[in-house]
């Protein structure tokens, strides 16, 4: 069999192709919302200054970014029913990468919180607000800035991370290829048409990534250097220049 | 630094004590900074700390606002028992986080590095804390910063974010918005030390000025003029003790300390 454009750009536009590229999107996006909050509950555990509370989150971290997401996976969706727990493949997979991602998230996260001065702490605190107070009007709009960029390098890692969920069955984009290789029997096509939806993807959130970043990235207030106060020197100098 | 006039009230009338630190010591990992340490501090009184580095002037300061927790001791502030709660018994209990913040509410504190909130803009660092903290009434608190604004010299500044701005203007910024929350007591931890030289004293106009207006003031500084224009009393602080404790006159001029003479014969060299 030869390589045949006519069934590339068939496959490339098909309907069960594009809804597969769909589900990746969806679950994609699910998973790093549920991910990410999780990720966030577990950095402030690991900040917490209760033992227990660290303990936790430091276990489950190492745990879950020490093995593979597809044996996460697999243990979820085939292995938990021997214990009685029964979870559907859409169930299956978002928890799967959802627990995944926010084993990583929460690194990033703490890496975030931990980049704020020191100094906005005291402040806030001489001030008389609470933790809660200083980590929503202080401390978090200041992390936003250094977390966004690695979220980004998150979603993009998430939107092709999804692919392993094909293997409990999920109806997303790789899932949707193979099936559609194996009744069409031409391979090369139907995975690189897989291949194109990926770059897609990943393209288009770049192209939102680069926004965000560029948002967040810009020092606070209005572009322009710092302004100094004008030196008795300098006063002298215009003065004399003008005389 | 210019030849401040003796502003200084000799006949300023103090009240109450309004701070009272009490036989405090602290550790930080078995190494002892702060041994002992009483102080009574009365309403509208100024009191000028001073001592070499490492000497514990930050860390009795930050105790008094309970940025940092004590080993021993006590310290009442504007009322309160810093950090714990008095039972009718007698029998204390530490605070929670929240109860403490709200302690903090009556002392106010300017740091040596400003912390200004770089995200927001000067009148936002000056109106968000009390609107949300105090949860005062926004336009009320707006109409009182640019007051404060006005006040510290910098009334055309409120837009600009703490970037934009000088270090004397961001420390006179950093005072203004810890005047906001309507404190009644200053604390400041070195003011003036990060600044260039021709920048100290707009910031040291803006202390002079809050004494002479009867503020009550614990100030951390070396800073001499400042301290002999505005303090009562000056205290010298030596590897975790005050063991100089006068009014200017006799502390520049016939302090009972050796530590006092040979610090002032450094700061005077200088
Ligand atoms: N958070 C901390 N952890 C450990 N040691 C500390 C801490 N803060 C202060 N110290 C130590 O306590 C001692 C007193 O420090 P402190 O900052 O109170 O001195 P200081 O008189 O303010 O000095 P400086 O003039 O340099 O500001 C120093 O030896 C310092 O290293
Ligand atoms: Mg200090």
């Amino acid at each position: 069999m030869t390589w045949s454009w006519e069934h590339f750009f068939q496959y490339l536009f098909s309907g069960y192709i594009v809804e597969g590229a769909w589900t990746t999107v969806w679950l994609a996006v699910v998973s790093m919302i549920l991910g990410c909050s999780l990720g966030v509950v577990l950095a402030f555990m690991k900040m917490s200054d209760r033992r227990p509370m660290r303990l936790i989150a430091n276990t489950y971290i190492w745990l879950w970014r020490g093995t593979p997401l597809l044996v996460q996976l697999v243990i979820i969706y085939t292995g938990l029913p021997q214990i009685g727990i029964r979870l559907g493949v859409v169930e299956s997979a978002i928890l799967a990468l959802s627990l995944h991602e926010g084993a990583y998230f929460a690194e990033i996260v703490r890496a975030g919180v931990m980049s704020v001065n020191k100094g906005q702490e005291d402040a806030s605190k001489a001030l008389g607000m609470t933790w809660a107070q200083q980590m929503r009007i202080v401390t978090i709009p200041q992390a936003i800035r250094v977390i966004i960029p690695p979220l980004g390098n998150q979603f993009n890692l998430m939107l092709k991370t999804t692919s392993l969920a094909s293997v409990i069955s999920m109806e997303e984009l790789l899932r949707h290829a193979q099936q559609l290789a194996q009744i069409e029997f031409r391979v090369l096509e139907v995975y690189l048409v897989a291949a194109c939806w990926y770059i897609l993807l990943t393209t288009i959130w770049a192209q939102v990534q680069k926004r965000l970043e560029s948002h967040y990235e810009k020092p606070f207030g209005p572009a322009g250097k710092p302004e100094a106060a004008p030196s008795i020197n300098k006063i002298a100098d215009i003065t004399s220049t003008q005389a | 630094m210019n030849t401040v006039e003796h502003t200084r009230n000799a006949d300023r009338t103090l009240g109450d004590p309004i701070v009272q630190i009490s036989n405090v010591a602290k550790s930080f990992h078995g190494n002892k900074v702060l041994h002992d340490v009483s102080l009574t501090v009365r309403q509208g009184e100024v009191v000028v700390i001073a001592g070499r580095s490492g000497s514990g002037k930050s860390t009795l300061l930050r105790c008094v606002d309970y940025l940092e927790t004590i080993d021993s001791g006590e310290i009442r502030a504007c009322g309160h028992l810093m950090g714990f709660k008095e039972s009718a018994g007698g029998k204390r209990t530490a605070l929670k986080e929240a109860d403490i913040a709200r302690q903090r509410q009556d002392l106010g504190m300017v740091f040596q590095s400003f912390n200004l909130f770089p995200h927001l803009t000067v009148l936002d660092n000056i109106v968000v804390p009390p609107v949300q903290v105090l949860k005062a009434d926004e336009d009320a608190t707006r109409a009182h910063a640019r007051e404060l604004l006005d006040r510290v010299g910098l009334p055309d500044k409120e837009n600009a974010y703490p970037s934009q701005l000088s270090g004397g203007q961001q420390q006179r910024v950093a005072i203004a918005r810890a005047l906001a929350m309507k404190p009644k007591v200053m604390l400041f931890d070195e003011p003036t030390s990060a600044l260039d030289p021709e920048m100290i004293s707009e910031v040291l106009d803006v202390m002079i000025d809050l004494s002479t207006q009867g503020m009550t003031m614990i100030a951390v500084t070396h800073e001499m003029g400042f301290a002999r224009a505005a303090a009562d009393r000056v205290l010298l602080m030596h590897d975790g003790h005050i063991v100089e404790e006068a009014p200017p006159e006799k502390f520049f001029n016939n302090p009972d300390s050796e530590h006092t003479r040979l610090f002032l014969s450094k700061i005077l060299s200088h």
